[in-house]
């Protein structure tokens, strides 16, 4: 059973990091225009991509 | 009037380095497409930095280097992209949005603790059923406080501060039921943890949390969405005013920015910004918005003149007497303040239901405490069955039901062009019995129209409509709506105060007054509304009359008729002329109408409806209407409405439909019955629920089951909310009026 001593904090850890993921995610106003993302993934666009506006 | 500049300088934000930032509303933006057009468009001028389109709010934010451009450039440009854009002050949005990210921020970690917990928990719960040994059980109980502590305390926030601020004023919500169920829940576990029990409920805290912030979550998007609109609507109307410094400079500024004293220049067809006196020039205004009155009337120097009324001929100054949020007389102000004061008095089902709730629960609790206690339970026994009980009456049902049935119902009405300003008139509208309309900008369109126009073959009043664009006369102008774009003839001469001439393939056409049409004053129709204006043309040897005057709204008739059939009283209270109202009366077959009243007759006659033990909705858009429309039990707006009143009223009709009144009335029945449900479902629940969790037989997973188990049912019940809900066919006449005059 000391495999648990492993998991549990590897199991945590990952829910953690997904969990920072989000959260930077949102402050980087990832979430402030969802149909605009949608978009701009299409977009063939060369040109440089926009920086994010600092909300 | 030499020097005039536009000056967006009070729109501007300066960040640090020398940047400057400023955000627009935009009209027109579809697609990638022009997302595309717009950022290439701007970023391509000197210095700017950035140029980021917002597809979902149709906004674009610019940032540029110091002096190197400058916002009226870029209006300027983006004109030239063909996207008509207005600055505008997002101050207001961004603490909103503010809300916003920190509820979405507690959502995601009660969410991430949630799910981790439950890992946890299920494992307890299977090795309790086969052969978990006690230091395993130990073990995971303590990782799940160590999430569940901090994540619980963070996630718990809002309620936590909203309970605090309702216990402060000494009164309850539902959310302190809620932070003492968290908190009790959340102590009782890691209790239960030090004694090496077997139960512990770090997952029904967590639980409770992340369901519980889901439903405010939803409230909250819909406010922003809807302040943003309304934000982005009021922007493109351009409610900003041209300001005449002392360095003989005119400015474009936002109204806030105005005070007493300055100097506001007015031209033809422009409204008031604000209250004051007409100091240089004189014209004639249109004050339907402030009174009601259809007439026009003259105003010249010394004389008073009020923020909404319209403009119709001529430049004038005005000095400032009123400004800013006061923007309105007085008296308006004052009484609107009393009706709004009233109001914030009711209720809301929520905290009706909370008011009920929460003593019952908690009465509950204690009474399984001391009733275990007596029965010779030890203390830490009656003390989990207690903790038991609070959890399983949990409140999630309670906190989910309401808000979800009022996103899925507003998100319908929102396509059927109207937007809410609060959820909760969705349960006041569903009490309505009697409807009360004003007549002008309300049952008839904002703005004057051809009263005849039904009776003129379709390609004589283009073609006379394309000649009148070349002229600024107010009567020309109406017909010169009917323009089809780019039409406008070569070569036409403008004969000042009398009409426009041109000559196309050698006919003659002229539009203007029965003289310059060659017409005589008994060979003209007579009219059919003695107050209408009339307006000649000539068209080779055919002569037309255009009678111009209010214009019904197109489904005002079906309306009235659709809201009589729902057995809704109707009424109509206006400030207009008495044979004015009367004839819109007549036509909509409305009995109860009374016309020249005052905004406090208009209060007054709402009091006696009131005191009669009727429920009104009030729609209107004047002036004269914004404090009956804070004063009735539901209000709403069109959007040509004036500032005040949109400001007033719980809603907002965005097309120039009227149907949005009954779409609203069938929706807000429906949403208030799938609200009672819900409300009657989470009853049964615990009805259910609390006999075994004051009998002792609740574990944590029975708890988790139960708690999942009721909130799915709401919700899924809420999504009926827009079961009924009108199609989107009735949308469309979006965009809504003000906009497109504001982009004429």
């Amino acid at each position: 059973m000391n495999i648990i001593l492993v998991l549990l904090p590897v199991a945590v850890g990952l829910g953690l990091l997904g969990l920072a993921a989000f959260l930077w995610s949102l402050k980087s106003g990832q979430f402030d225009d969802l149909e605009g993302a949608a978009w701009r993934a299409i977009m063939d666009d060369d040109e440089k991509p926009n920086r994010q506006p600092d909300a | 009037m030499s020097a005039v500049t536009s000056d967006f300088g009070a729109f501007v934000t300066p960040l640090e380095g020398g940047l400057k930032h400023l955000d627009l509303a935009v009209e027109g933006i579809h697609c990638a497409g022009c997302m595309r057009k717009i950022e290439n468009g701007i970023s391509a001028l000197p210095g700017v930095t950035l140029a980021r389109v917002n597809l979902t709010e149709k906004r674009l934010a610019v940032e540029w280097q110091g002096d190197s451009t400058s916002p009226a450039e870029i209006i300027g440009a983006m004109r030239a992209l063909g996207f008509p854009a207005h600055p505008f002050d997002p101050g207001a949005e961004r603490d909103l949005k503010r809300e916003d990210r920190k509820l979405l921020r507690c959502l995601a970690v009660a969410g991430f603790a949630t799910a981790n917990i439950m890992l946890l928990s299920v494992s307890v719960w299977s090795g309790n059923a086969t052969d978990i040994n006690p230091e395993t059980r130990a073990l995971f109980h303590w990782v799940s406080a160590l999430i569940a502590l901090p994540a619980g305390l963070y996630a718990g926030r809002p309620f936590f501060e909203s309970a605090f601020a309702a216990i402060k004023a000494r009164s309850l919500n539902m959310d302190v039921p809620i932070s003492v169920a968290v908190v009790l829940t959340l102590a009782a576990s890691v209790m239960q943890t030090m004694r090496h029990e077997v139960h512990a409920y770090f997952d029904s805290a967590l639980m409770l949390l992340f369901f519980l912030l889901i439903g405010r979550y939803l409230d909250q998007m819909m406010r922003r969405r809807t302040r943003a609109h309304a934000e982005t609507l009021l922007a493109l109307k351009g409610d900003s005013a041209r300001r005449l410094d002392d360095d003989g400079i005119v400015r474009d500024v936002p109204l806030s920015a105005l005070s007493p004293g300055d100097m506001v220049v007015v031209s033809a067809g422009e409204r008031f910004p604000a209250d004051g006196r007409v100091s240089i020039g004189t014209a004639e205004i249109d004050q339907s918005l402030v009174t009601g009155e259809t007439d026009p009337v003259k105003a010249a120097p010394g004389q008073m003149v009020y923020a909404g009324a319209l403009n119709l001929t001529g430049n004038i100054q005005v000095k400032v007497t009123a400004a800013g949020s006061g923007t309105l007389l007085d008296e308006i102000n004052r009484l609107l303040e009393r009706a709004l004061e009233a109001k914030s008095k009711q209720l809301q089902l929520a905290d009706r239901a909370a008011k009920l709730y929460a003593p019952v629960v908690h009465l509950l609790a204690l009474a399984a405490f001391i009733g275990w206690l007596l029965l010779g339970a030890d203390w830490h026994t009656a003390l989990m069955i207690a903790v038991a009980t609070l959890i399983i009456t949990c409140p999630c049902a309670l906190g989910l039901a309401i808000p979800a049935a009022q996103v899925v119902a507003s998100g319908a009405l929102f396509r059927a062009g109207l937007v809410l300003n609060t959820g909760t008139i969705l349960e006041r509208l569903a009490e309505v019995d009697t409807v009360v309309f004003d007549k002008t900008g309300t049952l008839t369109l904002p703005e004057r129209g051809i009263i005849n126009a039904g009776e003129v073959p379709a390609g004589v009043l283009a073609r006379a409509a394309a000649l009148a664009q070349a002229s600024r006369h107010p009567l020309a102008q109406v017909v010169a709506q009917y323009a089809e774009p780019g039409s406008l003839p070569e070569e036409v001469i403008e004969h000042a105060g009398q009409g426009v001439w041109c000559a196309v393939d050698g006919e003659e056409r002229r539009l203007g007054s029965s003289s310059f049409c060659g017409l005589d004053t008994d060979e003209m129709p007579s009219q059919r509304d003695p107050h209408a204006s009339q307006i000649c043309y000539i068209e080779g040897n055919r002569s037309y009359v255009f009678e111009i005057g209010q214009r019904l709204r197109e489904d005002a008739a079906e309306t009235i008729s659709a809201l009589k059939a729902r057995g809704l009283r109707l009424e109509i209270l206006s400030g207009d002329r008495e044979e004015a109202v009367q004839s819109v009366a007549t036509a909509l077959a409305v009995n109860d109408w009374y016309a020249g009243l005052s905004p406090t007759e208009k209060i007054a006659r709402l009091g006696r409806l009131k005191d009669a033990g009727r429920k009104v909705l009030m729609v209107g858009d004047g002036l004269n209407d914004a404090p009956a429309l804070a004063a009735a039990h539901a209000s709403l707006s069109p959007i040509s409405a004036v500032h005040v009143s949109q400001a007033a009223a719980d809603g907002l009709i965005l097309g120039d439909r009227l149907g949005a009144v009954t779409a609203a009335y069938d929706t807000a029945l429906k949403a208030r019955a799938v609200m009672g449900q819900n409300l009657w479902l989470s009853a049964l629940y615990n009805v259910i629920a609390v006999p075994i969790a004051v009998l002792g037989f609740v574990t944590p997973l029975i708890a988790a089951l139960a708690m999942s188990g009721s909130s799915i049912i709401v919700t899924l019940n809420s999504l009926r909310a827009r079961a009924h809900a009108p199609s989107t066919e009735k949308a469309s006449a979006y965009p809504p009026a003000a906009v497109k005059e504001a982009t004429s």
